[in-house]
């Protein structure tokens, strides 16, 4: 174990982790977004979805540094007295599961269906491919809102409010994975034809699998801030995830409707929250590309 | 020039079939338009009489030619939420959509250029750093964060501009126009900025990427070792050799501000296309959905084909017997 943790930090991973601030910083950033949203039951100062603790005469408080703020809601309140700053830490953890999901769900497909078409070819591989093409014409935003629409057709209308959350990370899903699936097709006609994978037929997993990792775990990264940029573009068009489980788009669609009557705290602050999320995964994710790129090394 | 139009669009027909598949496939089979059309009581006969007007009994492949035929017509049928034709719906609120993204799409390119081309002259001057800041700002903010901001400052704290709706319009024939009336214009610009920033720093990027790449170049020292006034080297020269990824990227772009629109019309309740889509994803009415979606498919091979034609027109190696040159 000791040698595992001394290798990782005699790495060149780290070594360039460590010369970059910004990626630090970003590190730092993101590492404070998902402990906030992971551990938001216990440290968010409210709970906001107990209705008993709700108070109406808190409404719309401004956040607390402003004159009429309270101590105890230092981002302000919304409508219904809402603590804004537990508020956004419960949307983040929606907005990061729903992320996190669909970006892993887009991998499994993409890794899948790409190493087929690069390994098996002909056919299969003309199709795949077609397919990803016809996709990447259009923009993967409106891709999900498609599969979302459909969906949202085609069941009734109580079981799609029971499994909204799952319709939202199945469409970005679907809306993502041509981009993984083109990689790995990419990096499998490369091992394909090296003598170790042509000395056996059986070898797709155990050998050609690991080797095409490394770009997969950039374009998962780099997912991962689209994923959630996605999610929360859904839900501030009111075809996300539902209601009851507001992730930080819908934070944002709600308090839009506040922003005339001057309360600019409730709509601005889970903006606020969504970029440092995604901005901190993003420059993460262009650091690992750099870092994992030996061209560049 | 005509055997590679004429290529083009059959490269182009298979995708807008597949595209007119989906669509049919969502019409087909996705929710009970007979049940829909019938309402609450009917008949097993009533049922069957209506299943074999609509020529529902007929085979699959029957059943899409005849939904190609009509949709080639620009027939959609009704819309299941408004109950008017799809077709009249989309007319009605295209020209605010076309307006909206022209404006941004023109807006992104006559200051997208001249920045990046400044950006990549003068690299160091402090103003470079300053759009380069800018830029990433615009990279990385979603589009409906940047429209409440600018709705927040430009129409909440300083009262300049509207934040909703489209204001006066004026007919001309069919089509209504916002460009002709000052608050038309004015609920224009900030609509047009949200759509067109994103769309702006990447221009920007782009022709600076581009115009520090052959600012490198031999025939650039040699243009200026004959004594050529700077203008005509950066912009006679230089500018016009970035044009060819510029207009694949701008091409593509357009696409892309097409599909934003249905954010920023959300934003600013313009009453556009996007908003009828969005509108129609969330009360489940497929046949706006599958017109919407063959429309922009249309919109999309269109435009990829304007792109390779354009490119056509400006890179020469293209005219010399395709295939010979170094591309």
């Amino acid at each position: 174990m000791d040698a595992a943790v001394k290798r990782f930090f005699d790495s060149d991973l780290w070594f360039s982790f460590t010369r970059s601030p910004v990626t630090v910083v970003s590190a730092i950033v993101a590492a404070v977004c998902i402990l906030g949203a992971v551990f938001a039951p216990w440290i968010a100062p409210h709970n906001p979805f107990d209705l008993a603790s709700l108070n109406l005469s808190d409404a719309f408080k401004p956040p607390a540094w402003s004159e009429d703020g309270a101590r105890e809601y230092v981002l302000g309140t919304d409508d219904q007295g809402r603590d804004v700053l537990s508020a956004i830490m419960y949307g983040a953890r929606v907005s990061l599961l729903v992320g996190l999901s669909a970006t892993i769900f887009a991998t499994l497909l993409g890794v899948t269906l790409g190493l087929l078409a690069g390994y098996v070819g002909g056919a299969l591989d003309s199709l795949l491919m077609r397919i990803c093409d016809i996709q990447l014409t259009f923009p993967s935003i409106l891709v999900a809102l498609l599969v979302d629409g459909v969906v949202r057709a085609a069941l009734p209308r109580e079981v799609h409010a029971e499994i909204a959350l799952f319709v939202v990370i199945f469409a970005i899903g679907i809306s993502e994975w041509p981009k993984f699936a083109r990689t790995v097709r990419g990096s499998t006609l490369v091992e394909r034809n090296k003598e170790y994978v042509q000395a056996a037929v059986r070898i797709m997993v155990s050998h050609v699998l690991p080797n095409v990792l490394g770009p997969v775990l950039v374009v998962a990264t780099l997912n991962l801030g689209l994923a959630i940029l996605s999610e929360a573009t859904l839900s501030f068009l009111g075809v996300g995830v539902p209601p009851t489980q507001p992730s930080l788009g819908t934070l944002i669609r709600i308090g839009n409707d506040f922003l005339f009557s001057g309360e600019w705290w409730i709509t601005i602050f889970p903006g606020v929250a969504l970029i440092m999320m995604v901005l901190s995964v993003n420059l993460l994710g262009d650091w690992l590309r750099d870092a994992l790129n030996p061209k560049l090394r | 020039m005509f055997a590679f139009v004429v290529s083009r669009i059959f490269q182009a027909l298979p995708v807008l079939l597949a595209v007119a598949l989906i669509s049919f496939a969502m019409f087909a089979y996705v929710g009970d338009p007979v049940a829909i059309m019938l309402g609450q009581d009917y008949t097993q006969a009533q049922r069957d009489a209506l299943v074999s007007d609509l020529g529902l009994d007929k085979p699959f492949w029957v059943q899409f030619a005849t939904f190609i035929g009509n949709a080639v017509q620009g027939e959609f049928g009704l819309s299941y939420r408004l109950s008017r034709p799809v077709a009249d719906l989309i007319a009605e609120r295209a020209p605010a959509t076309l307006e909206l993204a022209f404006t941004a799409a023109v807006l992104a390119l006559a200051v997208g250029v001249p920045m990046g081309v400044y950006t990549g002259l003068y690299r160091n001057s402090w103003l470079s750093r300053f759009f380069l800041t800018f830029s990433l700002v615009g990279v990385s903010l979603p589009t409906f964060l940047i429209g409440i901001l600018l709705i927040l400052v430009f129409a909440v704290w300083l009262g300049w501009l509207p934040s909703f709706g489209r204001g006066d319009t004026v007919k001309l024939g069919w089509w209504s126009t916002g460009f002709l009336t000052w608050s038309g214009v004015k609920a224009l610009v900030l609509p047009a900025i949200t759509l067109g920033l994103f769309q702006l720093t990447l221009i920007m990027r782009l022709v600076r990427a581009e115009m520090m790449e052959v600012l490198r170049t031999d025939y650039i020292k040699f243009a200026r070792a004959r004594g050529l006034p700077n203008r005509a080297v950066h912009f006679g020269h230089a500018l016009k050799n970035t044009m060819v990824p510029v207009i694949t990227i701008v091409g593509l772009q357009l696409g892309a501000i097409i599909a934003f629109a249905i954010v920023t019309e959300t934003v600013f309740q313009w009453p556009g296309m996007g908003l009828l889509f969005i509108q129609s994803v969330g009360a489940a009415d497929i046949p706006v959905m599958s017109a919407y979606l063959l429309l922009i498919a249309l919109v999309f091979v269109t435009i990829n084909l304007i792109v390779d034609l354009l490119y056509y027109a400006v890179d020469p190696r293209l005219r010399i017997g395709r295939g010979k040159g170094g591309h």
